[in-house]
């Protein structure tokens, strides 16, 4: 007769394997963890090499940190090409606008498909549904052309405005609006006297804040990010963004400083780095309830 | 809850708020998206330049080409045919090569991450870690490997072989430029942006799914393997066709790691349809080929909604199954009711 297999007599076995299984898990996201983080690391060890020490591949940073942030504000190879603060203005000021009008169009959009009632109120939601997916690579053509007719080729309108209509982001907030806000709270504002809009911005806004932080903070890193629309559009030095100048800096990479061409590309990252490292949290949550493939 | 009658007093009066709230966002959006749509496709029925020369052909943006430009870049043979069916293949291989790698890890991940019997302190951090890359500006990424594996003067290649690398080989195996280091690089650098997010959606999956299947496949006893793939397997495959669509939309426009790759100037083997696009639609201007450029965005579009439209049927599918379930069970208790028998638990 076998010996009987208990839970006592097994539990030492169990408890190993958990172990072991434990030991090769952490290595696996340890060893994953160092992937996720060398290209950055990189990009902050080459912004610290100067250009003589760049032609070597180097792991531990070097002390020309400061020295190419130098080079690239004051060598006329580079002013011409890389403006960190110009661009470091022109990215944010692009970035930080179209999430502010996302989330308040989004929100005002969402608002308005959630707590009225009329009669295009289904094929208004079914719109946003089907064009959610549209990319914008496919309207190029026309959005080059149009752009090109109403004369706002290198304006920053063609960046910003369309923001107001983010059909992704009325539907993740019409549907967190569903799930997690009262209607009978406008009731209540409504028998108070509040008008629509004033019920919309005192009462709503407030209550929607994680959700719009949320949307917000994808706003700003997913258009700080956008070289493609960037491109399209801005031509002139004064309007260039960020990306667009680490685009610059790189197609004449070979003939001028490394170190400093390095450092442009570390820098032009910092800003989305920031916001990330302080916000993560709400980041993570927000992938996690899926509103935000893009 | 509203009564019927509360809803109808409702719509009387405040109906008009409704319009007047998503107006900005319809408005914005036929002239921003749903116009340049059209003159998209009107314009891939008309001819490519806008200069002298294509005037003079007759091939000008005024001249009608009817589907001339289909023709050109589907069927005829020539460069541009070549250059169109480049693209697509190349957008496929890399889409491939970087989407079955990346949703095994992230399968991998999510279900580690979700196993409650495996302690794992730092779970946080290793997500915020591994969703980082996401956001990292693209053209830095792009800029960074340009730096590291790019022209002669790359850093790695100077190390490896002590010299620059056209001292060796200019075609060596290894070299950004080739065809298959390229399209390599740009598969890494892809999975290396998407399986944190990938993750994090299995993830939102995995925990949806009800904890006492788990349980009773524990006290079933289960081994890890087994409950993998008899349970959450079946159970996260919709997440995971809305994860593969989702992501072949995605792939359609890949643009900025395979344009910066090479400082802005596109290897041929990892020219995407994005970059065929863009290529075409703002070359110099004697490159320039707005007709073919409006052509193939049309096929994209066309690509995509098919895409989308399966996405809704994935989607639909789950709620609709749920909602007959419901019903029946509801006509059941009904009839139950009608009976007058039993009573509801």
């Amino acid at each position: 007769m076998s010996r009987r297999v208990t839970y006592e007599t097994d539990k030492g076995g169990y408890q190993t394997k958990l172990l072991i299984k434990s030991i090769l898990i952490y290595i696996v996201l340890v060893l994953l963890t160092i992937v996720c983080l060398a290209p950055l690391w990189l990009m902050f060890v080459q912004a610290s090499l100067s250009n003589k020490e760049s032609s070597h591949f180097h792991i531990l940073p070097s002390t020309h940190f400061f020295e190419n942030f130098k080079t690239l504000l004051n060598d006329p190879n580079y002013t011409s090409l890389y403006k960190p603060w110009r661009g470091l203005f022109n990215s944010f000021f692009v970035a930080a606008s179209c999430a502010a009008l996302v989330v308040f169009f989004a929100g005002l959009t969402a608002y308005g498909l959630v707590v009225y009632d009329f009669k295009l109120k289904g094929p208004a939601f079914v719109f946003i549904i089907a064009v959610m997916m549209i990319p914008t690579q496919v309207t190029t053509v026309g959005f080059l052309s149009m752009i090109a007719k109403f004369k706002l080729v290198d304006s920053f309108i063609p960046l910003i405005v369309p923001s107001i209509a983010p059909p992704a982001i009325v539907f993740f907030m019409r549907q967190y609006m569903l799930s997690s806000f009262p209607l009978d709270i406008i009731e209540a504002a409504r028998i108070d006297g509040s008008n629509e809009f004033r019920t919309f911005l005192t009462i709503s806004i407030p209550m929607m804040k994680p959700a719009f932080a949320v949307q917000a903070i994808f706003a700003f890193i997913q258009k700080w990010n956008d070289y493609y629309t960037q491109n399209l559009v801005l031509v002139s030095s004064k309007k260039w963004t960020l990306p667009m100048m680490v685009r610059n800096v790189s197609a004449v990479r070979n003939s001028i400083d490394h170190g400093a061409v390095n450092f442009a590309i570390f820098f032009s990252i910092i800003p989305v780095a920031l916001v990330y490292i302080f916000l993560s949290k709400f980041i993570i949550g927000g992938v996690a309830a899926g509103g935000v493939k893009e | 809850m509203a009564t019927a009658a509360q809803r109808r007093i409702k719509s009387v009066s405040y109906a008009k708020y409704g319009y007047i709230f998503i107006l900005p966002f319809f408005i914005v959006y036929f002239l921003f998206m749903v116009y340049p749509l059209f003159e998209t496709f009107r314009m891939s029925l008309y001819g490519n330049g806008a200069d002298k020369d294509s005037i003079k052909l007759g091939i000008s943006i005024q001249h009608y080409m009817g589907f001339q430009n289909f023709r050109d870049i589907l069927f005829k043979d020539g460069r541009n045919t070549a250059d169109f069916f480049a693209s697509i293949k190349n957008t496929l291989i890399i889409w491939g090569g970087n989407f079955l790698p990346q949703i095994s890890l992230s399968l991998l991940l999510a279900v580690w991450f979700t196993d409650l019997n495996v302690k794992m302190p730092g779970k946080g951090f290793f997500k915020v870690v591994m969703y980082m890359p996401n956001i990292i500006t693209a053209t830095s990424v792009a800029g960074l490997f340009y730096t590291l594996l790019g022209a002669d003067t790359s850093s790695v290649w100077y190390t490896i072989f002590h010299g620059p690398k056209s001292n060796f080989d200019q075609n060596l195996l290894l070299g950004l430029t080739s065809v298959w280091p390229a399209r390599l690089i740009v598969m890494f650098i892809q999975i290396w942006m998407w399986f944190g997010n990938t993750m994090i959606m299995l993830m939102s999956g995995i925990q949806g799914i009800n904890e006492s299947l788990f349980e009773a496949a524990e006290i079933d006893g289960a081994n890890a393997h087994q409950t993998f793939w008899r349970i959450t397997f079946p159970l996260l495959k919709t997440i995971m066709v809305y994860t593969l669509l989702t992501s072949m939309i995605g792939g359609l426009q890949m643009f900025d790691i395979p344009y910066m790759l090479n400082g802005g100037t596109i290897i041929p083997s990892i020219k995407t349809v994005a970059c065929f696009i863009y290529e075409k639609a703002t070359g110099t201007k004697a490159a320039k080929a707005y007709g073919w450029a409006g052509a193939a965005s049309v096929i994209m579009f066309f690509i995509t909604a098919i895409l989308g439209a399966l996405v809704f049927y994935v989607q639909r599918d789950k709620d609709a199954i749920e909602k007959k379930r419901k019903r029946k069970e509801a006509m059941k208790e009904a009839k139950r009711r009608a009976r007058g028998g039993g009573f509801s638990i």
